[in-house]
């Protein structure tokens, strides 16, 4: 009888005692609907991943405690409106010490405003656009930049193909696109000379016919066509250009490494090349055992952005316990947190080593991914800064 | 000289889409005086009841239970969803529009985008917001006339279009139904004294209309199989600005403003960069109503339907 009290107490005070601790809110501001929405899902189960190790782990141990962790998941709609209120919502209303995302540039430049703003660290595991993170000492990012993807790309299709005409399609609505399809251009007129780009074609978000463009593209005289574009756009433009009759490569960039890009696109997108952050065919250590575990529990082999947005936990996690304590006061902590996240120095993580010490943007290696006859991205090459 | 019938070529497919879903439009306000605003969602309703017909059949055919050649299952499933479609737009019709019949005009119209909203959120709150693919039923073929490549995709999508449009310009003209809208869209208040249901044929309009959206919705769907809840909205704005531009109402006008709207989408962003293509195209248009207010084949006030 007295042991079952004793128990009972035991287990009331530990209960207790656990309450007693502030617990770590973590923020995720993920595009779960909208344009993009498979984007959203492989942010959403990579931090649930994350999260079901701390819980086996009884909590995030920090200076010698273990803390609770509770992820907040607030839907952006792949809006940037809807992402700055977002943001919003997690930092002043559920205050969360750290928020992981946006992932697309689009959402992840106005999102960043808000939290630079609001001294709230923020890291965006997949956003390439340098506007992200420039001038905002309290925003990270987990990936590479596009001023280097440009050129990465540019090189790439010089020394495999020896192309000097390129063709470039992109939407010039949406900041990521945008931005990456300037830096292209540059990169390939600085190698070809001007002219060059013998068709600089744009559309607008959501239209789904582009064959005046493609159209356009093929009458100039273009060797390749390089189209930075989302998953489901790609898979429309890849099917337009072949029935226009292009038979020449078609180029991409990260924003393709979808595991939605094949089911929606087919046999068009076979043979297919595009730079990205980590490819899932041929992985090997930590890499290969996240990709194991994740395709166990949700069916399917990660993208990039489950791959990034699992390191930018990871950094998260390194950063809040280089921290030493969580005081329980948001500004104290959140302050903290920014500044050991600036101080992480060869992070190792499963898509390469990260450095924040340089700047809040790690120097990473790109990958060039092929697309095989069976829809499987495969490595072809990796192309360091 | 290619380039230009290139771009011919690919008017005439993207202005049938117009075309098509302009005649909802045009139909609709043709007879009961009302813009249907959630006439873009139900294309995209359409689209879906295809994407899933077509699925249903092609599974059947896969496993053997009823194995069908790809051009049946594709003439099945436009019927099949062209029907089950135009339920969807007289229970629209009926739920939402019927009450509001003797409300005033912006009520009506209010209705419309509220139903829209309801079928996109309901379609993303059921289906998820995953891009559905539709099935590939036609193998696209290439054929290439000097530099001009055509597919056989694109010559059915714009003989099926234009079949359609024919097939309804015969049902209003010679069927006694058509009749019966004819008379309705000339004088609303004798036309039931006369013994027709004005219920019956609001009804039979927004089929009719709803049946159009889904063929579109599924020839759409197979020029661009990527299939997305909200892909009604931009297209349903542009297919109405046919409807206004060919004259409200009018049939043949709805048809040939749509194929106008393709051409002009398609050669100003061959003409000018890419970017400006919306903001020329719809420019070129706001001046042609500047000095055709009523659209090619409207008229002011009486007889609002030429069908």
């Amino acid at each position: 009888m007295s042991i079952t009290v004793s128990l009972i107490f035991a287990i009331l005070l530990s209960a207790c005692g656990q309450a007693a601790q502030p617990t770590i809110k973590i923020g995720v501001n993920a595009e779960l609907t909208g344009d993009i929405p498979k984007v959203g899902e492989g942010t959403k189960y990579a931090a649930e991943l994350w999260l079901e190790d701390i819980k086996a782990a009884g909590g995030l141990e920090v200076g010698g405690k273990k803390y609770q962790v509770e992820l907040i998941i607030e839907d952006n709609e792949s809006k940037a409106e809807s992402a700055v209120a977002a943001n919003t919502k997690l930092i002043t209303q559920d205050e969360v010490l750290v928020i992981v995302g946006p992932q697309a540039s689009k959402q992840a430049v106005p999102a960043g405003e808000v939290a630079n703003n609001y001294e709230t660290p923020m890291i965006s595991p997949w956003s390439t656009n340098p506007n992200t993170t420039k001038d905002r000492p309290w925003v990270f990012r987990a990936c590479f930049l596009d001023p280097f993807q440009g050129p990465v790309v540019a090189n790439f299709v010089t020394e495999e193909f020896g192309f000097t005409k390129a063709g470039v399609l992109y939407d010039v609505a949406s900041d990521y696109p945008k931005g990456l399809a300037e830096f292209f251009k540059k990169a390939w007129e600085d190698l070809h000379g001007p002219g060059s780009v013998v068709a600089y074609e744009s559309f607008t978000t959501k239209d789904t016919d582009f064959s005046a463009q493609l159209t356009k593209i093929k009458d100039a005289g273009a060797e390749f066509i390089f189209t930075p574009q989302y998953y489901n756009e790609v898979a429309l433009i890849v099917k337009q250009a072949h029935q226009l009759g292009w038979d020449k490569p078609i180029v991409g960039s990260d924003s393709w490494g979808s595991s939605e890009l094949i089911p929606l696109c087919g046999a068009d997108c076979y043979g297919l090349f595009f730079s990205t952050h980590y490819a899932a065919a041929g992985a090997t250590g930590k890499t290969k055992e996240f990709i194991d575990r994740y395709n166990a529990k949700y069916g399917y082999v990660p993208d990039d952005v489950g791959a990034l947005t699992w390191d930018a936990f990871g950094l998260v996690q390194q950063a809040i316990q280089n921290c030493g304590k969580i005081t329980g006061d948001v500004k104290t902590d959140r302050k903290c947190i920014r500044d050991a996240l600036a101080q992480i120095k060869a992070y190792d993580g499963i898509t390469g080593k990260m450095d924040f010490t340089q700047g809040n943007d790690p120097i990473k290696c790109a990958v060039i991914v092929k697309i095989s006859d069976q829809g499987e991205f495969t490595f072809y090459k990796s192309v360091c800064p | 000289m290619a380039f230009f019938f290139q771009n011919v070529v690919n008017a005439l497919q993207w202005g049938s889409f117009y075309a098509l879903i302009a005649l909802g439009y045009s139909m609709v306000y043709g007879v009961l005086m009302l813009f249907n605003f959630a006439h873009g969602d139900i294309f995209m309703t359409g689209a879906y009841i295809g994407f899933f017909v077509a699925t249903l059949f092609v599974g059947l055919s896969a496993s053997g239970i009823l194995v069908l050649p790809n051009w049946l299952i594709l003439i099945l499933t436009i019927l099949l969803s062209m029907f089950l479609t135009s339920f969807v737009g007289m229970l629209v019709e009926r739920i939402a529009y019927r009450p509001l019949r003797g409300a005033p005009r912006a009520s009506a119209a209010i209705t419309g985008l509220m139903v829209g909203i309801i079928l996109e959120t309901g379609n993303l709150a059921i289906l998820g917001a995953r891009r559905q693919k539709f099935p590939e039923l036609i193998v696209s073929q290439t054929y290439n006339i000097g530099d001009v490549s055509v597919t056989n995709t694109k010559i059915m999508i714009v003989l099926v279009s234009i079949g359609l449009m024919v097939a309804l310009h015969q049902f209003v003209r010679r069927t006694k139904w058509g009749m019966a809208m004819r008379a309705m869209a000339y004088d609303f208040v004798v036309v039931p004294l006369m013994g027709v249901s004005i219920n019956l044929i609001a009804a039979l309009t927004f089929g009719l209309g709803s049946a159009l959206a889904s063929a579109a919705g599924i020839l759409f769907g197979i020029a661009y199989p990527v299939l997305d809840p909200y892909m009604g909205i931009l297209f349903g704005w542009k297919a109405f600005v046919a409807a206004i531009l060919g004259g409200r109402g009018s049939i043949l006008g709805a048809a040939l403003a749509g194929f106008l709207l393709g051409f002009i989408e398609i050669f100003v962003a061959t003409i000018f960069p890419s970017t400006l293509r919306d903001l020329i195209a719809y420019s070129i248009i706001l001046i042609i109503l500047t000095f055709r207010p009523h659209g090619f084949f409207g008229e002011p006030y009486s007889a609002q339907l030429r069908l």
